[in-house]
């Protein structure tokens, strides 16, 4: 499975590239959000697989059952996702305030703090 | 500027500097006991103990020499200031960079260490900056002050790396350790690279041809600037550190050659346009580019007479031409004109400041009894000792001297005792006392000093001498009757040649004017310089800085993609085995789903099918959370799906189209790169999953969870216990991104509303 | 949305789900759950309710201001961290106090992590409430 999902991640950011690659910036967003669910992935399959078993401790036991999953990716996997929320909904509010004040979601056309020079 | 007797300065912002200087003048007054009787003054201070560097302070003869010249002059010079620009609304500023100017070459002149004394160098370029650019409403003042700091900023830094060199070399940036090991300096390899970059820094700081031409232009400051730093001290500091570091460095071959040519070039080269400007003060200011070749070139010598001359004329120079450019500033304030061809007649109504002139031009031009005429015997003693060429170093010595005369003549003889070329600006009148103290003391130590030489011989000169050549009593007497002997000849022809050039400065003055505008000049093409530095700027702006996002992240993932696959070629020991053991139909089912959403994505032209696949690839990454044992993990992935569907939900609805068309978004170029950046993570991954897994931070929180932080699930104890600290980070930029948002969505609002 | 039948749904499910979250909460430190589910949840009520009745209806069964919350949670979150250097250990540090504790039974345990936590759930609920509100009364 982990092959799978290896292969998986390489779709993911591939077509994260693409998209982020797009003129049109709400491609871009969605570029985004691939790329972090990518990110993710590959955390927390970095920590290896390990179906069925949550890093739980069992009443009565002092230290959990042997084989149970990575509990250290999850914990980094978790905060990533609320924070990749955090930067998803900051770019998203971006590209609404770019629209409304430059009239447009092509990127190549968002030249204000770069204005085209005279004659190129 | 006011007129005299309006205003009589500045208040206390006017008074401290003055007294500070005079202060520091009178300590180091106190110490010239000490230093010559007792030899160097040491006090030491770390300052930066890791790399070495000492607060290391050395006051022996020569340091001695500097330090009282910039603070004596210095408190004249802060003196005349407070009057020459009483009134003037940014004199705090004025006399604030005046001031830390004066302390900065103080410090220069007494570190014995390399690194303290470059930090000092470099602050004193750039209060020099600052000074010259104190007029900053006029773009040539600005021009100018820019050139000087960047000619002698491109030399300082070729002087740091040749100071640090020599530091290596010597295992010590102690300036005393270095002097006390000439001869391992002198031996090794890096002699001459060394010789090279710290030459650089002295010659472009000192104003030496080919870099001579920011001196002139640095005339833009205030006179009593140009007095202080542009001819009285900043432009020795270069002088200073040849000085300085004679002991290590000279007595080479290519020492001697690169200090004698250059210093003979830059000294008669300089004293012939001296005499071709008719602005007093760039008159002056070739005057002073001669005296510092004049300088440089009795560098080169390590004979007693050439040292003893050395210090001589350092100390003559600097006494009377502070006074000619504070004569210069009073006669332009009581005239409102510095042009030689206006200016004449001024002794009735400026008695005391022609005297002032007179007396310091007589120095200057080495008439006798005045300390000059010592100084010019010295010169010529020390010029004939020179030991490879004394006919050309002489011959250069006296032409520069008659040319010197000639341009005392016109600076200070004409101005004042001959008939006024033209009308004048204003009527002239004398200047305020404060301002004629300067040129009155500094004029009349440069007589005293030359009818009674022994006031400075074995105060000055002797440890001074004996600083340079590390040895006691080498210094030469300095009298003004020496009998007569070769010297005293050249002297006389000096006069003879000086009074003639004098006399015809007039049409000389025609030929070298158009002589001068015949040939190419070092200002045009320091414009020019400046001009293909900003073209090529704005060149490599336009190809890094092209304002395209598509742009800049194209060259991110391309960097990205080679990057990764060179390592991958480079390091990896070959592509891993593709193997899928032990999958169900579930596992291939999630997969397929995900895939499926990605690729929807990517191509749709619809951004409601876009959300959608979104959605999709977002519940099959929850999916693979659920089945490898991550509950928590899972839950927060399902709730932030939601939520990110509910935000473009609600943003969709005020957002165009994706494509008005709802086409198909097939860019084969962007594809392929994605393609390959996609291929080479996957590659990664499968490598990193055939490395062995460090489980020690895993193994730790599993043991230690319960039984220390009392918490039966183990990713929630490492969030808010064991990593407190990162999860406290990372509230923290929800919060921030949250607020960020609303406070970019609250000036839409208002936006809208106007 | 006019409806009345999902507004009257809703009220009850807003509840549901505020109770739920802070169930998940409490209940995080032995089972899955925790400040970032609970907070989540939370905020996933607030939202259907504003979807339903208006963010104005929301914000004011609200009461607070959502950026309030989050700034307050951000500050429970650091004073508990704190509170360990106040006790003479290294920051963020947890501090545990175990009431009616007997041998194996370990008691009511009150905790300086729980607290934590707490800040954890408030910084998440009024970011998220203070995002969604903002974009749907300012699109």
């Amino acid at each position: 499975m982990e092959t799978l999902i290896a292969i998986a991640i390489g779709i993911l950011t591939a077509a994260a590239v693409y998209l982020m690659l797009a003129r049109n910036v709400l491609r871009f967003i969605f570029g985004l959000l691939l790329l972090s669910n990518a990110a993710n992935l590959l955390i927390f399959t970095a920590g290896r697989l390990t179906q069925g078993a949550p890093p739980l401790i069992p009443k009565g036991a002092d230290i959990p059952p042997e084989g149970v999953a990575n509990a250290l990716p999850q914990a980094l996997v978790l905060t990533a996702i609320v924070i990749g929320f955090g930067l998803f909904a900051f770019a998203l509010v971006l590209i609404f305030r770019a629209y409304t004040g430059l009239g447009t979601l092509d990127s190549d056309d968002m030249r204000v703090a770069e204005p085209k020079e005279q004659g190129r | 500027m006011t007129t005299a007797g309006e205003k009589r300065g500045n208040g206390i912002i006017g008074v401290l500097p003055i007294a500070l200087a005079a202060a520091l003048f009178v300590f180091f007054f106190s110490q010239i006991s000490a230093v010559s009787r007792f030899g160097p003054q040491m006090v030491s201070v770390p300052w930066v103990p890791a790399l070495d560097v000492q607060l290391a302070f050395t006051l022996d003869g020569l340091s001695l020499v500097f330090a009282l010249l910039i603070s004596g002059i210095g408190t004249l010079v802060m003196l005349y200031s407070n009057s020459y620009l009483a009134g003037h609304p940014q004199y705090a500023r004025f006399a604030l960079y005046l001031t830390l100017f004066m302390l900065a070459m103080l410090g220069l002149v007494v570190s014995d260490n390399l690194l303290a004394l470059f930090v000092f160098w470099e602050l004193t370029t750039l209060t020099s900056y600052l000074l010259i650019g104190f007029g900053h409403e006029s773009a040539s003042s600005r021009r100018s002050a820019l050139q000087a700091m960047l000619v002698t900023g491109a030399g300082a830094l070729a002087l740091l790396a040749g100071l640090i060199l020599l530091g290596s070399v010597a295992g010590t940036y102690s300036i005393s350790g270095i002097i006390a090991q000439g001869d391992v300096v002198r031996e090794h390899a890096l002699y001459v690279p060394i010789l090279v970059l710290i030459l650089a820094g002295a010659f472009t700081k000192s104003a030496q041809v080919p870099f001579h031409f920011w001196l002139p232009n640095a005339m833009a400051a205030p006179t009593p600037v140009s007095a202080f730093l542009h001819s009285a001290t900043m432009v020795k500091a270069g002088v200073y550190l040849m000085a300085r570091l004679h002991p290590a460095l000279s007595g080479t071959e290519v020492w001697l050659w690169t200090l004698t040519i250059l210093g003979a070039v830059t000294a008669v080269f300089a004293s012939v346009l001296a005499l071709r400007q008719t602005d007093l003060k760039l008159a002056l200011a070739y005057t002073t580019l001669m005296a510092l070749g004049t300088l440089t070139l009795f560098l080169g010598s390590d004979t007693e007479y050439a040292i003893t001359a050395f210090c001589t004329f350092l100390i003559v120079h600097s006494l009377y031409k502070a006074a000619l450019f504070l004569v210069v500033g009073c006669v332009d304030h009581g005239t409102g004109t510095r042009d030689a061809a206006l200016l004449g007649g001024l002794a009735r109504a400026m008695p005391v400041t022609a005297i002032a002139a007179g007396v310091a031009a007589l120095s200057m031009a080495g008439f006798p009894p005045f300390l000059g005429f010592i100084g010019k015997e010295l010169k010529y003693a020390g010029a004939l000792a020179v030991a490879s060429e004394p006919v050309l170093v002489a011959g250069a010595v006296l032409v520069a001297n008659a040319l010197m005369l000639a341009v005392a003549g016109v600076v200070s003889f004409k101005p004042f005792w001959r008939p006024a070329g033209g009308a004048l600006p204003d009527t002239p009148h004398e200047a305020p006392w404060p301002m004629l103290a300067g040129p009155v003391i500094l004029a009349a130590l440069g007589a005293v000093f030359g009818i009674q030489p022994d006031l400075i011989q074995a105060t000055l000169i002797n440890p001074g001498v004996d600083s340079i050549l590390r040895a006691r009593g080498e210094a030469k007497e300095l009298h003004l009757w020496a009998g007569v002997n070769l010297p005293l000849i050249l002297s006389v022809a000096t006069f003879i040649l000086g009074l003639t050039l004098y006399a015809l400065h007039g049409r000389l003055r025609a030929v070298l004017t158009r002589w001068d505008e015949a040939a190419p000049h070092f200002d045009t093409g320091w414009d020019r310089l400046l001009d293909g530095l900003k073209a090529v700027a704005s060149w490599q702006t336009r190809l890094l800085q092209s304002g395209v996002l598509r742009r800049y992240l194209l060259t991110i993932f391309g960097a990205l993609f080679v990057t990764l696959a060179w390592t991958l070629y480079a390091r990896s020991p070959g592509i891993p085995a593709l193997s899928f053991p032990d999958l169900e139909l579930k596992h291939w089912a999630i997969i397929a789903l995900i895939i499926a959403g990605t690729i929807e994505v990517a191509l749709t032209g619809s951004r409601v099918a876009a959300i959608a696949a979104l959605g999709v690839v977002g519940i099959g990454v929850a999916l693979i959370f659920v089945i490898y044992g991550a509950p928590d993990v899972a839950i927060t992935q399902l709730l932030v799906e939601t939520l990110v569907v509910v935000l473009i939900a609600v943003v969709m609805l005020r957002l165009p189209h994706l494509d008005e068309n709802r086409r198909r978004d097939w860019r084969p170029r962007d594809a392929v790169l994605g393609a390959g950046v996609g291929v080479v993570v996957t590659m990664i991954v499968l490598q990193v999953l055939a490395q062995p897994l460090d489980t020690r931070l895993t193994d730790y929180f599993e043991v230690t969870a319960w039984p220390e932080a009392f918490g039966r699930n183990i990713v929630n104890v490492i969030l808010v216990d064991f990593r407190a600290l990162d999860t406290f980070g990372e509230i923290a930029v929800v919060l921030i991104a949250a607020l960020a948002a609303y406070a970019l969505l609250r000036t839409t609002k208002e936006e809208v509303e106007k | 949305m006019n409806s009345l039948i999902l507004q009257v749904a809703t009220r009850y499910l807003s509840a549901l789900l505020l109770i739920f979250s802070v169930y998940m909460l409490l209940r995080g430190h032995n089972e899955p759950g925790g400040g970032f589910i609970g907070g989540l949840i939370g905020a996933t009520g607030f939202v259907i309710y504003a979807i339903a009745c208006g963010t104005a209806e929301a914000r004011a069964a609200l009461r607070v201001m959502p950026q309030n919350i989050a700034a307050t949670g951000l500050g429970i979150a650091l004073l508990a961290g704190l509170f360990a250097g106040v006790m003479g250990d290294a920051f963020f540090t947890g501090q545990w106090l175990f009431i009616g504790a007997s041998g194996e039974d370990k008691g009511l345990p009150l905790s300086s992590v729980l607290v934590f936590d707490i800040g954890v759930y408030l910084v998440v609920f009024g970011s998220v409430l203070t995002l969604v509100f903002a974009m749907e009364e300012e699109v």
